[in-house]
């Protein structure tokens, strides 16, 4: 029993972080949610980092915790953890909702933990739906109601159910064919069926949950509008963690298909040029910020497939490599909107302008993050870009490497844009930014975080092969 | 270790030193608020970077073609990737270029940057940093990250500090660069793919098939060609010379353009020689094309700074020129046109700086009849434009010189319009040089040149003459690695 908890801990901590929060939404003193909640999830990254040697198979096999599983958990930790920390001026959400926000967003984590273990069909369906519902409340709250953010939650809440429908038809067709809904056996059975149609589509339409978390071409339709109706919080939250995750999984599902025929594979090619040649060129025109990184997102659902498509070790390291990375450098744009957006409302292009001037740390932070986003080296945008290129051309898919390099310089337009208002633009107003120290001391750990994913690799990218 | 590469002699990594003192000294000058402590950090560490470099110079070994001052450590084992640096005949001067240029960028821009000074010396020293590690990577991947690493400060030199339009130029120049830079990333991938590992030395004169050189090599020579720039992908270079800041067009002028002759000498050549061969027929039509073409655009600019930087497009042809006549002559002369145009060109750049500190203008007709208002500066002038269209006895010609006999020996039409080029550069120069000092004749109150302008040209007219008068330490120098590729890309030829 102790040692089944013990397995557990991060999933148990994150349920009872939520619980937490549960009653003190109840409790008619408010406490101060902010010091509470950064506090608590320390524990949480302390517990998840200390429990990444876990190993077991829990409940009949339908759950599986291994060093793939704990090392995702371990970067959703990271993640809620800056999250958490992000949000720390009182502009963002509702008072009245704080503490249902961040137990929302403690059962977001905790769905995503569940669902990189879950190694059977009805669990991940599960745990997807437990990190998506808590999603779908968190993103009408937002200060100021109006019908931006309702109509962005309605959208996400159709794409989604539709979405997850679509997944679990996949699902069903699935089990159809091999009479199991657990992982084990269908990678086992499945091979005999990949040469017919019917093994491809069952694939495919198993993967479009997945593909709708990663906003990947053609799932990609809620990404700009949900980025940018909710608040500048959650959007932080969607447009990162939850797609580690579903890279995770992606990796899971496509393993079983590692022996496929070409034609799948040629489907992820054609999925992730058009994401990436999409999402760019569309990013292309974006004024609203978050608007050009909801696709950016959907550029980079196609360049993390080039990883997968390779269908290696070497390949789904990259693909986790890039996501660690995504995950921090999209913190670092999404944190200068953050603490740009003085009453929590969204942040255009024409806002950057003299960022430089206004406040130099901040400029900065744009700069390398947007800078990595673009995969200019010495961040660690290009060394997972260089990981990526390299599996997908040594599985010999030199076109959609091509594609890719192409892709690159195109979005090198929008994301010099961010630079370039910040630095050669001439401020409409003056008055510099004050930012409190513990401000100043996240910009600087996001940027030495990209900039040491950027040169110092060989850690954590031998972490991720032992772990896929 | 390996049979490529000597290990360094001196009992400290000089040249990891070399990379990374500008960068420590860049790191250092975050923590300063005073501007005047600024400057004086910023040329303390462009000195003694030169100081450090000049050890090279003393050490080097010019009886070897491998590569010296050799430093190896293992990076991302996963990958092959490793740290590997060292320095050969092509690369030894550049390096010397290039730390001797920084600490002048500092100088010129003593007065001339009034704004945000911390944030300009930063810039510069990284991309001293940046540039000499693009010179002393054995490694493609590291290689890459300082090619790349560059971009992003010269960037922000131009779109920060530059001229009123610099936020075109900028972009320009950043996004022709990229386009370059992710073909040659694709082109690294597959090298790599086929020898298993990053390592340059290894790639060299291995037995690809002929369908592989051809890609590869059109790969590196888009970057590079954009980098030199070759005609027709100059066209980022007159506005991005034209809007940076004088430092700024002097590292652009004299070090950036050289990482493309640079990307061909160490790269095109030795890793694909059977394709380089194919392919040189198209790039010496394209080198004369730049020489003519650039000439007779220079000759109706009315833009002291644009002349300059139209005048580089030629030079750098007669550059490309001497590497693809594949002569012996034809590349030594294209190593030594490389070092002289860095030296004059960015001499240009920094007496088109110091007019403009005091006229505000770059127009030729502001800026002329200075014979008598400021001699000193006239002088100097003179001296870096006859020196620009080669006059005999300073340095551009000894590299014309040997270009010319490289070209003459196989292609005697190529050189023939080639020839007709270096008179064009004539025409155009003698056109700046008498506007400037005989141009106008009134009287108007501009200073001349005070002490800290004068030395910093005083180094570069040495160079001038040095290398033009008595160019044999150069010669022998870059001799043996030039022989060794020659040799070695024989091999290869039917």
């Amino acid at each position: 029993m102790r040692g089944f908890i013990m397995t557990i801990l991060p999933e148990l901590y994150m349920l009872f972080f939520s619980i937490v929060f549960l009653f003190l939404s109840v409790g008619k003193r408010k406490a101060d949610m902010f010091t509470w909640a950064k506090v608590l999830s320390l524990v949480g990254l302390v517990i998840t980092l200390v429990s990444i040697n876990g190993r077991g198979n829990l409940f009949y096999g339908a759950y599986r915790v291994d060093l793939f599983s704990q090392v995702f958990k371990a970067v959703f930790i990271y993640g809620f953890v800056f999250v958490i920390f992000m949000l720390g001026r009182k502009n963002e959400i509702e008072e009245g909702y704080l503490a249902e926000y961040f137990m929302f967003l403690g059962f977001s984590t905790l769905g995503l933990m569940m669902l990189v273990s879950s190694v059977e069909l009805i669990s991940i369906a599960i745990s997807l739906e437990i990190s998506s519902y808590s999603l779908y409340v968190i993103v009408p709250l937002r200060k100021g109601q109006t019908k931006i953010q309702l109509e962005a939650a309605m959208k996400y809440l159709f794409f989604g159910a539709i979405s997850s429908g679509i997944m679990i038809y996949g699902m069903s067709y699935l089990y159809g064919m091999t009479q199991s809904t657990f992982l084990s056996r269908i990678i086992f059975v499945l091979p005999k069926f990949l040469d017919q149609p019917i093994g491809i589509l069952a694939i495919i339409l198993t993967l479009a949950g997945f593909f709708f978390k990663l906003s990947l071409f053609p799932f990609h339709f809620w990404a700009p509008d949900i980025y940018e109706g909710a608040s500048n919080t959650t959007t932080t939250f969607i447009a990162t963690v939850p797609k580690v995750a579903a890279a995770a999984l992606l990796i899971r599902i496509v393993t079983m298909a590692s022996s496929a025929d070409p034609a799948f594979v040629s489907i992820l090619i054609v999925l992730a040029a058009l994401s990436m040649t999409f999402g760019n060129i569309v990013g292309l025109v974006q004024k609203d910020i978050k608007r050009l990184l909801g696709y950016s997102g959907i550029a980079h659902a196609g360049y993390l497939i080039m990883g997968i498509l390779a269908m290696s070790r070497d390949g789904n390291a990259a693909a986790i490599y890039y996501m660690v990375v995504y995950l921090f450098m999209n913190l670092g744009v999404f944190y200068v909107v953050l603490l740009l957006s003085k009453s929590g409302e969204n942040i255009s292009l024409n806002d950057l302008s003299g960022l430089a001037r206004r406040a130099p740390l901040l400029a900065f932070t744009l700069a390398v993050s947007a800078f990595s986003l673009a995969g200019i080296p010495p961040t660690g945008g290009f060394t997972g870009k260089l990981f990526l290129f390299t599996s997908a051309f040594k599985a010999g898919h030199l076109t959609i490497v091509i594609i890719g390099a192409v892709n690159t310089v195109i979005s090198i337009f929008y994301y010099l844009n961010l630079v370039r208002m910040s630095y050669s633009k001439e401020a409409v107003t003056t008055e510099p930014i004050s930012l409190s120290i513990h401000e100043k001391a996240l910009c600087y750990v996001l940027i030495f975080l990209v900039l040491y994913l950027g040169v110092m690799p060989f850690g954590l990218m031998q972490l991720f092969r032992m772990a896929v | 270790m390996s049979d490529y590469l000597i290990m360094n002699p001196l009992n400290f990594p000089i040249l990891s030193t070399a990379i990374f003192v500008p960068l420590v000294g860049a790191l250092i000058l975050l923590m300063v608020r005073n501007d005047k402590v600024v400057k004086g950090i910023a040329f303390t560490t462009g000195i003694t970077n030169f100081l450090i470099s000049l050890l090279l110079y003393v050490y080097f070994d010019p009886s070897t073609h491998l590569f010296q001052f050799g430093e190896f450590a293992r990076w991302i084992p996963t990958y092959n990737i490793n740290y590997i640096l060292g320095i050969d005949g092509i690369t030894i001067f550049l390096i010397l270029l290039t730390t001797i240029l920084a600490p002048m960028c500092v100088l010129c821009s003593w007065t001339a940057i009034e704004s945000r000074v911390k944030e300009f010396m930063f810039c510069i020293l990284i991309m001293e940093s940046a540039m000499v590690g693009v010179f002393c990577a054995l490694d493609f991947i590291l290689f890459y990250i300082f090619w790349e690493a560059m971009l992003i400060p010269m960037y922000l030199l131009i779109a920060v500090w530059g001229g009123p339009n610099k936020d075109y130029a900028s972009i320009k120049f950043f996004i022709y660069t990229l386009f370059g830079s992710v073909f040659l990333l694709v082109a690294i991938i597959a090298i790599y793919l086929a020898t298993g590992s990053f390592n340059i030395p290894n790639a060299m004169f291995k037995d690809y098939s002929f369908n592989f050189q051809f890609w590869v090599f059109l790969a590196f020579a888009i970057a590079f060609a954009i980098k030199v720039p070759m005609f027709p992908f100059h066209t980022w270079l007159p506005a991005a010379h034209t809007e940076a800041p004088t430092a700024g067009s002097v590292f652009l002028a004299s070090v950036l353009l050289k990482m493309g002759t640079y990307g061909f000498l160490r790269f095109c050549l030795p890793v694909t020689p059977k394709a380089s061969l194919f392919f040189a027929p198209y790039m010496l039509v394209l080198s004369v094309i730049a020489i003519i073409y650039g000439g007779f655009i220079c000759l109706s600019q009315t833009d002291m700074k644009k002349l300059i930087a139209y005048s580089s497009v030629a030079h750098m042809g007669f550059a490309t020129l001497g590497i693809f006549s594949l002569t012996l002559f034809g590349l030594q002369g294209a190593l030594l046109q490389m070092l002289n145009h860095g030296v004059t060109t960015g001499a240009l750049f920094l007496c088109v700086g110091i007019v403009y500190e005091r006229t505000h203008s770059r127009e030729i007709y502001d800026n002329a009849g200075l014979g008598k208002i400021m001699p000193i500066y006239v002088g100097f002038f003179g001296l870096f434009s006859i020196s620009s269209f080669a006059f005999p006895g300073t340095n551009n010609f000894v590299g014309e010189l040997y270009i010319l006999i490289g070209t003459f020996a196989h292609h005697k039409v190529v050189g023939f319009f080639a020839v007709v080029g270096a008179v064009l550069a004539a025409a155009y120069m003698l056109k700046l040089l008498k506007q400037i000092i005989w141009g106008r004749e009134d009287k108007r109150p501009i200073k001349d040149m005070n002490i800290r302008e004068i030395a910093y040209l005083i180094p570069l007219a040495v160079l001038v003459l040095w290398m033009g008068l008595f160019p044999a330490p150069f010669v022998h120098t870059i001799e043996k690695t030039i022989t060794h590729l020659t040799s070695q890309m024989q091999v290869f030829f039917p």
